[in-house]
């Protein structure tokens, strides 16, 4: 590794940095806080002329996935980046993208939803479009973040995938916080990542219908390609990231990491950037001899159902941290992750942690208490199924 | 893992240096580092907050400062009794100050004082003291080698304002090295 390429930039940057490595011919995007420095730096990139795309300065976040929809159907690369209501404003798109099978990359700043309004950090706002049809990767750090907007292009325009693909930083914690990435060398990443080819595009030699309407007819069959397309795409997913560390050197374990869960009698799930937070409370904890584990998820969609099967089959108890609550019912990582769980033959008991909504700090304290409440259950005691952490007022109280 | 934590005004650079000293531990000794402001919005004059975070080993608590080894205070107009707090015990304040004894009263804590706000303007023009800040707290502390954050300037800054900040850094660096000798 050579010094020039290492840098100390924000995760925002990373991303800039990782998206124009991937060679997007043309970006489209909107600016919201928290993910306004990745279009900054990506307009003097253009400005510059160390990315030769085009940046088209579109009027909403509505406009902008439409545009990179326009891109992606004449066989060109496109780029956006949204956040919080901007990702809620673009919703309609979403669907249109992932029917449309167009391999949309998109950076999104995970932010909460309005109201009350805040530019602050959640999950809420991308956990609300799980159901848009578009891969879902939270990354834990900015060099996850740059690793994986490169890998998002390969995984997206895979011939047995073409699926949007959604990039989720945590807003502020991981966006606004600086620290040193390698910037792999552009010769390795052509060689990765070679221009996309489809034989789905807009086309004088070949003309085909595309953005169509469909009957009762046909409907379902559209519906069910695009469902099959996602969980082939785990096949995919774990490729690519395989192939990018025998290229790059940066492996991140597919579908989703674990850290100390080998013996663990309980293991907290998490996304995103508290994961680091939790590893530091892990190694604590298990400096006392407690038996605790880490599962971090990677993938919200395709979900890793075995994955996450496989690795707690042998653990007591499980928790999950969300930084969402799906209001009426419980946070919307945990909905899911019961959902893979019911299918074992015998699976693990599971409580749901709540903590961190609208930016506030998930301390290791907090982590610790959960922790602790887990091992309390391992025990046979009895805990809160879904407790709200580190909040000021009382329910029901 | 040491922890700074620098409190400014929105346009003093408090951020700019909380990451200039973390480049410089990262880049330039191999140790890695996280600089972060407080989020939030930003605003001109507002008071703000840095983080510096410097460790041996890859850092990844993310969560928020609780308790840190160093605050450093770029503008004097910030000072309050509770200034002290979060501030370990046997931890260090670096006070930009031309009346030290003024801030006799904050107890607990280590104390170091220059006259930032006298260096900048005589050899910048400006009352813009992070560099010189930076230079009290490297001297202070040890963090970081002087000729880090001599490179973390260099790599941080526009070309126009390296030269004179380097003299900024090395002033202030001294000048409190000269008083730990005494």
């Amino acid at each position: 590794m050579t010094e020039k390429n290492r840098y100390f930039v924000s995760g925002d940057e990373a991303v800039a940095l990782g998206t124009r490595l991937a060679r997007p011919h043309v970006i489209s995007a909107y600016p919201i806080t928290p993910q306004t420095i990745v279009v900054e730096r990506l307009s003097e990139m253009v400005e510059d002329g160390s990315l030769k795309a085009e940046f088209m300065h579109v009027e909403s976040e509505h406009s902008a996935i439409s545009a990179a929809m326009g891109v992606s159907s004449v066989g060109a690369r496109s780029f956006t980046a949204t956040s919080s209501q901007g990702l809620l404003y673009m919703a309609e798109g979403l669907h249109y993208a992932s029917g449309g099978r167009f391999p949309v990359v998109m950076m999104n700043a995970n932010r909460a939803t309005a109201l009350p309004w805040s530019i602050f950090g959640d999950l809420r706002d991308s956990l609300s479009q799980l159901d848009s049809g578009w891969i879902q990767v939270y990354v834990e750090d900015a060099q996850e973040a740059l690793d994986m907007m490169i890998q998002a292009y390969k995984i997206a325009e895979h011939k047995k995938v073409l699926t949007p693909f959604m990039v989720n930083l945590d807003g502020f914690v991981l966006t606004h916080t600086y620290e040193e990435v390698e910037v792999p060398d552009q010769e390795m990443v052509d060689q990765f990542l070679p221009p996309f080819e489809t034989p789905n595009k807009m086309s004088i030699e070949k003309p085909m219908n595309m953005g169509f309407s469909t009957s009762p007819a046909d409907n379902m069959e559209f519906k069910f390609q695009q469902h099959k397309a996602m969980m082939d795409s785990i096949a995919v997913i774990k490729e690519v990231d395989q192939e990018y560390g025998d290229m790059i050197g940066r492996y991140y374990n597919g579908m989703i990491d674990t850290y100390q869960c080998d013996d663990a009698e309980v293991i907290l799930m998490t996304l995103g950037s508290v994961t680091g937070t939790a590893r530091v409370v892990v190694d604590a904890l298990r400096a006392k001899g407690l038996k605790v584990g880490l599962l971090k998820i990677r993938y919200m969609r395709p979900f890793p159902e075995k994955e996450i099967q496989e690795v707690v089959k042998n653990a007591k108890v499980i928790g999950v941290l969300d930084k969402d609550i799906s209001f009426g019912f419980e946070g919307t990582i945990y909905t899911n992750v019961n959902s893979a769980l019911v299918r074992m033959q015998s699976h693990p008991q599971s409580y749901n942690f709540v903590a961190g909504m609208g930016g506030r700090d998930v301390s290791k304290a907090d982590i610790e208490e959960m922790f602790m409440d887990l091992l309390h259950a391992a025990k046979g005691e009895e805990i809160e199924r879904v407790k709200f952490i580190n909040m000021g007022v009382e329910i029901n109280g | 893992m040491i922890e700074v934590r620098w409190h400014g005004r929105g346009g003093q650079g408090s951020f700019t240096v909380a990451r200039l000293l973390g480049k410089a531990a990262a880049l330039f000794e191999n140790r890695p580092a996280l600089a972060f402001p407080s989020f939030g919005p930003e605003r001109r004059g507002a008071p703000v907050l840095g983080f510096t975070k410097i460790d041996d080993k890859k850092i990844t608590d993310r969560s928020e400062v609780v308790a840190c080894d160093y605050a450093v205070v770029l503008d004097e107009t910030l000072i309050n009794e509770k200034i002290t707090n979060g501030i370990k015990e046997n931890g260090t304040i670096v006070i930009n100050t031309a009346h030290p004894e003024k801030y006799d009263y904050l107890n607990g804590v280590n104390q170091i004082s220059i006259d930032a706000t006298s260096i900048a303007l005589e050899i910048l023009g400006r009352p813009i003291t992070n560099t010189a800040m930076l230079g009290a707290l490297v001297a202070a502390s040890g963090i970081v080698s002087l000729e880090a954050a001599i490179k973390g300037i260099e790599n941080e800054l526009k070309p126009s304002l390296v030269e004179k900040n380097v003299e900024v850094l090395k002033r202030a660096y001294n000048e409190v090295k000269g008083e730990n000798h005494e």
